[in-house]
């Protein structure tokens, strides 16, 4: 049972491979982090399973239907969710637009259950502009829980955050749990062998490797590239 | 009051300010007002796209055009009564708009600018080519007896501003609505971060695609309108000129604003009119007025009072 799975995914920039033949399955539920190097294709791969980038070649399948000629929305109204590595909010509208957005419902107290979420409910009435740069991330990440996704899809949610609300997003990630499934790309290895279920390693769009914290941890090869570790 | 209340009482108000005004006025001004009132159908149009949904075209004289000669020719040469025609025209700038469109949405910014422009370039030229029905740039008159609706005659003053006020009032309370609707804020959503939007699962393209109709239609209505009330179509109201005003309007009135539209079509008649007095280099005086605008309130006339005061306007 998977809910997420690629089927030999390439994408070619000109003279340049991001990302080759990945395949990769996602059960339903779990939080998958996806590391790997700057470079390694983690975006790209992400942007093809969204819909942002088209493949060159491969396929996507979600829930059990090829989306892979399907246009990004129709993807997002299949029940995959998307935040940007970039934030991306509505700087010049108000928390409470920003949320109805993702909602597509202007109730209030939905609106405000969904930003209590991420801890932003005193905030509704500000622009979204006007919030500190972790407080912007935080609400991107609450735009994405609200939308209910089967498949929530974060670009490194953590960038720029501060430590105490590192902790905060891992608490908001461990109350999805099981409902929601997570694709998770992170550069904090902490957040990732904390957070994840199972870890795909990519080095220069390939996978490296598949498995849980544990595995990963081990696995020489990870370290060799990515870890920095040296062994004896 | 809550916000949406005071917002429609502020509105309704509004027409009916316009509908006390117009007697108190003496003759020229309300002929002025009539004007104002039918132009301002169009910027309203206009402003549905450029200040809701963020595109700028520079085309928007096809619509207004195709609008007016949708009417006139029928009107001219199949002796169509004038209420099809009218009906004929707004649609005849609907369906170009909707083929304007499919094309024009390929491309975004700088590029859809320029698409626009040529599109309508384009129509202005058949126009001009096509003389022995248009009679091109010096246009053609609509016989006083055929511009009739039922018992109303548009060659009467009060009927020509009874009318434009109905058409109006329905115009600006159409996209009161429309700002407060589902759609009116996806549109918004796509001029604020159209990837955003995208990537939340709205259908971008098909909500540009109704916006660019919708505006298209307005632009189409006001056109046919004009040719019916004042008796005249010509080639000068499809011009390049034309597709730069209601920007100009929508712009000093307060783009994204219901009553931006109003507001600055109002002002820019009086401005030229004004400085028709002063000088015959009146457009100078009009672009001096944009510089300083665009330099001291930028959001526009409208937009500047919803800035510092009205925060609530839709």
């Amino acid at each position: 049972m998977t809910i997420l799975s690629t089927d030999k995914l390439n994408r070619v920039f000109g003279s340049l491979t991001a990302v080759r033949d990945v395949s990769l399955s996602v059960d339903p539920g779990e939080v998958h982090a996806l590391i790997g190097p700057n470079g390694a294709g983690k975006s790209t791969l992400v942007g093809m399973i969204a819909g942002r980038i088209p493949p060159t070649s491969g396929r996507v399948v979600f829930d059990g239907k090829d989306v892979t000629s399907l246009p990004a929305h129709r993807r997002m109204q299949m029940g995959m969710a998307y935040t940007f590595q970039i934030t991306a909010i509505y700087a010049r509208l108000t928390l409470f637009d920003n949320l109805a957005l993702a909602l597509d419902d202007r109730d209030p107290a939905r609106v405000a259950a969904a930003l209590d979420r991420v801890g932003l409910t005193e905030r509704s009435d500000q622009l979204a502009g006007d919030l500190s740069y972790g407080h912007q991330r935080l609400l991107e990440i609450a735009m994405g829980v609200a939308q209910a996704p089967r498949l929530l899809i974060l670009d490194e949610p953590t960038q720029g955050l501060a430590e105490s609300e590192i902790a905060g997003f891992g608490d908001l990630v461990r109350s999805l749990r099981g409902t929601t499934t997570i694709l998770l790309i992170e550069h904090n290895m902490n957040v990732v062998m904390e957070l994840a279920d199972r870890i795909t390693v990519l080095e220069t769009g390939e996978v490296l490797a598949t498995g849980t914290p544990d595995q990963i941890r081990a696995n020489l090869a990870v370290q060799d590239a990515y870890l920095g570790t040296t062994h004896a | 009051m809550r916000p949406e209340t005071r917002a429609l009482v502020l509105h309704l108000g509004v027409i009916a300010g316009l509908a006390a005004l117009y007697p108190l006025l003496p003759t020229y001004h309300q002929g002025n007002l009539t004007r104002i009132l039918v132009l301002a159908i169009y910027a309203t149009g206009y402003n549905v796209l450029f200040g809701y949904t963020g595109l700028l075209s520079l085309g928007h004289a096809m619509f207004f055009g195709a609008g007016m000669y949708g009417l006139g020719l029928p009107m001219q040469h199949l002796g169509l009564p004038a209420l099809p025609a009218f009906v004929l025209g707004t649609a005849c700038a609907a369906t170009l708009a909707a083929a304007v469109a499919a094309l024009a949405l390929r491309t975004a910014g700088v590029a859809f600018m320029i698409v626009t422009l040529m599109f309508s370039q384009a129509a202005f030229l058949t126009i001009l080519y096509f003389t022995t029905w248009t009679r091109g740039e010096e246009g053609f008159v609509l016989a006083r007896g055929a511009r009739r609706i039922a018992g109303l005659d548009f060659s009467t003053p009060d009927v020509r501003f009874w009318t434009a006020f109905a058409l109006f009032a329905t115009a600006l309370l159409l996209t009161l609505w429309m700002a407060r609707s589902r759609f009116g804020h996806v549109l918004v959503a796509i001029r604020e971060n159209e990837e955003r939007t995208r990537m939340l699962g709205y259908d971008v393209q098909s909500h540009k695609f109704r916006a660019v109709v919708i505006s298209g239609a307005f632009a189409g209505a006001s056109g046919a309108a004009y040719g019916l009330f004042f008796g005249y179509v010509g080639a000068t109201f499809a011009s390049v000129q034309y597709s730069i005003f209601p920007l100009l309007w929508v712009l000093l009135g307060g783009a994204g604003t219901i009553l931006g539209p109003l507001v600055g079509t109002a002002f820019m008649f009086y401005l030229i009119n004004w400085a028709q007095d002063l000088t015959s280099a009146y457009m100078l005086v009009a672009g001096v007025v944009l510089v300083l605008l665009t330099l001291f309130a930028r959001a526009g006339i409208v937009g500047e009072i919803r800035k510092r005061w009205l925060g609530w306007l839709p």
